[in-house]
Order: C-alpha cells, then sequence, then structure tokens
C-alpha cells in the first residue's frame, strides 16, 4: 500500500532513509534501569537480529520503536519521524506503515481470524468486499485461509502467531517488528514460522527488526534463502549468509554486539562466545 | 530514615495513581466529542452493562422496598403513623436507596467486569496490539463503557425505585393489611420534584465513578493472572467506597440546596 493511502499526513521518506535509528536510548522500570545508552540502524530492506538473554529487554526495545513505550533518555526515530517525542495521535498514523507481531501474538480474542486480520482495515471502513479478498489474501500467505472464521482460542499456538503475522502483513507495512514469533513453540512450527519471516524479507524485502533468544532460529534466517519457485526455504551456499541479515546482541541493557553474521560467529568477545555455545 | 523514604515512596505512587486516573478518565471523556465515534461499541456495552443487570436490579429493587416496608410498618405503628409507610418507602426508595443499591450492585457486576475484561487485554499484550494497529483504547474500549454506564445507570435507578415502591406496596397490602390506594397516595403526596432530581442525579456520578474506575484498574492491570484478580478486587472495593462517600457529599449539597 503506497504510502500517501495510509497516512497522508506524514512527510514522505526518501528509499535511502533508514528505517529506525536508536540514538543513546535509555529506558528503565520503576527506577532500575533496563536499556542503557543503546544506538543502532536499520536500514531500507534489511533485517536486523537482536539476540539476547531471557529478560534483557529486547521486547522493551521494539515497543520503543512502535512508539508503545516512550525512552527515559535519547531519540528514536521511524522513517525519519521522532518517535520518542510524537503525540500518539500522530503515533497512530505512522504506526499504519509498522506492522508488529507481538510474542504470544496477542489476537483479539472475541474476534474471529477474519475480524482480528481484518481489523486495521474495518477501522478505516473499507468495502467488506475489499476486506474479505485482502484477509484471504494476506491468510494465503501464511497458509491458514481455512481458519478465516475461527476464534483465536480454536487454534494451536503457531497457528495463532501465523495469523498474528498476517494481520501485521495485510497492509504491506514497509517495517514489520516480530517479538519472539517462536518463542514457546515447537522446532518444527519454529522452522515454519521461520520460513515466513524469510519469505517476506525475501520476496517483499520489508525492513524488520526480529526479536529472539533462540540461536537457531535466528541462524537459520541469516544462512537460508526463500525460493520463490519451489516455494520453500533453502539453505546458502556453505559459508554464504544473507547480506541483509545482521545482528545486535544485548546483555545487561547494554549493546554488546552490532555487526554481520560472520562477525558474529568468529567474535573473540568472552560473553558472545559463551552465548552462542 | 527508611519509614521516611516508604511514606515518601507511597506518597508519591498515591499521587501518581490519582493523576493516572484522571488523564485516563479525561482523555476517554474528551474521545466523546472527537472522530471516530464509536456507537456501535456504545451500543453493545449498553447492552451489556444495562440490559444485562435488570435481573439483578429488579431483585435487589423489590426486596429492598419489601423490607423497608416491613421493618418501618412496625416502627411507624408505634406512633399511629402506619398510614404513612408508602410516604416513607417512596422518598427512601427514590432519594437514596434506590440510587445507591444499585449503583453498587452495578459496581459488582460491572466494574469487576471492566477491569477483568480490560486487565486481560492488557497482560495479554491485546492493547498493545490495538494501539499498534492505530486505534486508541481509550476511544474504542473506554469511552463507550463510561457514556454506556452513565447512561444505562440513569434509567436502571428509575426502574429500582419503581420496582422498590411496587414491593413495599405489595408486603404493605398483602403482608401488612394496609389498603393500597392509601400507600400509593402517600407515596405520590409526599414527593417533590427536588427528591426526584435529588436521586436522578445521584445514578449520573455513581456511573461515572463505576465505569471510570473499572476502566482504571483494567487499563492499568500488571502481573498476568494475579494482577487482573487484584485489579478486579480493587474495582470494585474502591468505586464502592466512592459511590457511598459521594452520596454523602451530594446528598448533603442537594439538602444544602433545596432545604430537603
Amino acid at each position: 500500500m503506497s504510502q500517501a493511502a495510509i497516512a497522508p499526513e506524514l512527510k514522505p521518506h526518501s528509499p535511502d532513509e533508514p528505517a529506525v535509528v536508536f540514538e543513546n536510548v535509555t529506558i528503565g522500570f520503576e527506577n532500575k534501569p533496563v536499556i542503557n545508552n543503546i544506538s543502532f540502524t536499520v536500514k531500507p530492506g534489511e533485517t536486523r537480529i537482536l539476540l539476547g538473554p531471557a529478560g534483557v529487554g529486547k521486547s522493551v526495545v521494539l515497543k520503543m520503536a512502535d512508539g508503545l513505550l516512550r525512552p527515559d533518555s535519547g531519540r528514536i526515530f521511524v522513517f525519519g519521524e521522532e518517535v520518542s517525542a510524537m503525540p500518539e495521535e500522530d503515533l497512530f498514523a505512522l504506526r499504519a506503515r509498522i506492522g508488529i507481531v507481538f510474542q504470544e501474538g496477542a489476537l483479539f480474542d472475541s474476534l474471529t481470524v477474519r475480524d482480528n486480520v481484518g481489523y486495521r482495515l474495518t477501522e478505516e471502513h473499507l468495502p467488506d468486499e475489499e476486506i474479505d479478498r485482502r484477509v484471504i489474501e494476506a491468510l494465503r500467505f501464511v497458509e491458514l485461509e481455512h481458519t478465516v472464521d475461527k476464534l483465536p482460542s480454536q487454534l494451536s499456538g503457531g497457528m495463532r502467531r501465523r495469523v498474528a503475522i498476517a494481520r501485521a502483513i495485510i497492509t504491506k507495512p514497509d517495517l514489520l517488528l516480530y517479538d519472539s514469533p517462536t518463542g514457546g513453540l515447537d522446532p518444527i512450527t519454529s522452522t515454519t514460522i521461520i520460513e515466513l519471516v524469510m519469505k517476506q524479507r525475501d520476496v517483499y524485502r520489508t525492513s524488520s527488526l526480529l526479536v529472539t533468544h533462540r540461536l537457531q532460529d535466528a541462524f537459520v534466517l541469516a544462512s537460508h534463502r526463500f525460493n520463490r519457485e519451489a516455494n520453500k526455504m533453502e539453505p546458502l551456499p556453505e559459508g554464504h549468509s544473507d547480506p541483509l541479515t545482521s545482528f545486535l546482541v544485548l546483555n545487561e541493557g547494554k549493546l554488546v554486539f552490532d555487526g554481520s553474521t560472520h562477525d558474529l560467529v568468529h567474535s573473540d568477545d568472552p560473553f558472545l562466545k559463551e552465548y552462542l555455545t | 530514615m527508611a519509614a521516611i523514604a516508604t511514606l515518601d515512596r507511597t506518597a508519591k505512587k498515591g499521587v501518581s495513581a490519582v493523576q493516572q486516573y484522571a488523564l485516563i478518565s479525561g482523555r476517554a471523556l474528551g474521545n466523546l466529542f472527537h472522530r471516530p465515534f464509536y456507537g456501535a461499541d456504545i451500543i453493545t456495552q449498553a447492552d451489556i452493562i444495562g440490559v444485562g443487570s435488570i435481573p439483578i436490579v429488579l431483585l435487589t429493587g423489590f426486596f429492598t422496598g419489601g423490607v423497608l416496608a416491613l421493618q418501618s410498618a412496625s416502627t411507624l405503628a408505634q406512633f399511629g403513623a402506619a398510614a404513612v409507610t408508602g410516604q416513607l418507602v417512596a422518598l427512601s426508595m427514590i432519594k437514596e436507596l434506590g440510587p445507591v443499591l444499585t449503583s453498587l450492585m452495578v459496581s459488582g457486576r460491572n466494574a469487576s467486569g471492566m477491569a477483568s475484561e480490560l486487565g486481560s487485554m492488557m497482560v495479554t499484550e491485546q492493547i498493545d496490539a490495538m494501539r499498534a494497529l492505530g486505534t486508541d483504547p481509550l476511544k474504542k474500549l473506554v469511552m463507550p463503557r463510561i457514556t454506556a454506564t452513565v447512561v444505562m445507570l440513569f434509567f436502571l435507578t428509575i426502574i429500582s425505585d419503581a420496582i422498590g415502591i411496587l414491593g413495599g406496596a405489595a408486603i404493605s397490602v398483602f403482608l401488612l393489611g394496609q389498603d393500597g390506594s392509601q400507600y400509593f397516595h402517600t407515596a405520590y403526596q409526599s414527593l417533590r420534584y427536588a427528591d426526584i432530581l435529588q436521586g436522578l442525579a445521584k445514578p449520573l456520578f455513581f456511573g461515572l465513578i463505576i465505569s471510570t474506575i473499572g476502566c482504571y484498574y483494567g487499563m492499568t492491570t500488571r502481573g498476568g493472572t494475579q494482577g487482573v484478580g487484584r485489579s478486579t478486587t480493587q474495582a470494585v472495593v474502591v468505586s464502592s467506597v466512592l459511590i457511598i462517600a459521594s452520596d454523602f457529599v451530594i446528598s448533603r449539597f442537594m439538602i444544602g440546596l433545596f432545604g430537603r
């Protein structure tokens, strides 16, 4: 969807402008620091995987990028707009260009899959026929067209996560934020979810920030590509990794690594070595 | 020193809670006049809060009126004034018991419902998801609940008053052997517009208290399912206490204004 069609009041951004910029961002809760002075950038079309031990504040970073939390200090820019200083009303317009997949899916449990996936379109008062068409299109991407009339409680954990992905991509956002999309899922379902993330990355080249603490998922994403003809993922040649996929590692509130897959696996940092093993 | 620090922390927490309550309520009410207007959500909430509360309001009103007639008739008979039972029941129901008991019942049913529903949405990130999808939860979830509660509590109170007077009549006539027309005559003759105004102004304030407290505790829920339980309990306790306390203040103000 075009930027003007979604949020006409937002200034247009250049294709080279970073999707996300964190500048010296700090946040704490109840006088306890959680994120301490971190800075990083997500360039257009780039997928950045945010790793770190559980409870280190990865989800907090993601929520700050969507303006759901405000930093105590520092600045956050999304498509050139300073989300850390925007009033909530303006953020609603900017969020039309951002899709987010929450940790447990966060589907509205009283709404059907159709109403969940088409929620944003319903709020924009689009005609029912167009909503139905686009909901089916989004559900087809995650291979769940048959669940359209079901309630979230009738779906498995993995299916809920896939519906959440469909809800996030239905407006074809320019930025996708994934909060542990494979957390708590079995390995086979996790691979299905990672394949969908990869499909979105390689087919639509959407900028994305993915939070996970599962190293295997992160490395599958970095070392595989999506084959459109075969409609499945396949490994890249030995020793190669996706050039637009790179890593960030958080530990004890600080960003301890920001670089490529190659740099990460060859790092001499004792924490990273221990974390990766 | 530790005691002072604890006191300081508690005071700051209290002030911050009041500030947050005022912000949530103010912004939600302000949204009533801004687009988009969630009319369908107001109707849905009016059905859940208003229509859904009718059975408990009918039962409470009927038995309150009945017990009022039962208790007062014996006392009034000692002064040879059993004939004014209707007057006592009507005035008590319309000025005090109708609004207060209806509000307490609605509070028990709906402040808890709002706190638990919104609280569950908070802890499962559905509120964050709603914000992320471009919808203001204060507009979509809180404003319809406040509007529906204020409007429906007004009508529920009228129903409760009427059923209470009828309940009193039923007891007076069938149990105490009083004359029915005399009951209704004294009930009607004693009423003044000031009494009705007082009885109908109260549910507007009480409706505001129930809905804003229920939504505030729901929207500030933290700490998983345990947090939802805590919010639900607090919403009922705080709204009930505030209803009774504000009833005193409103009554005093109205008596000062109308002289009765």
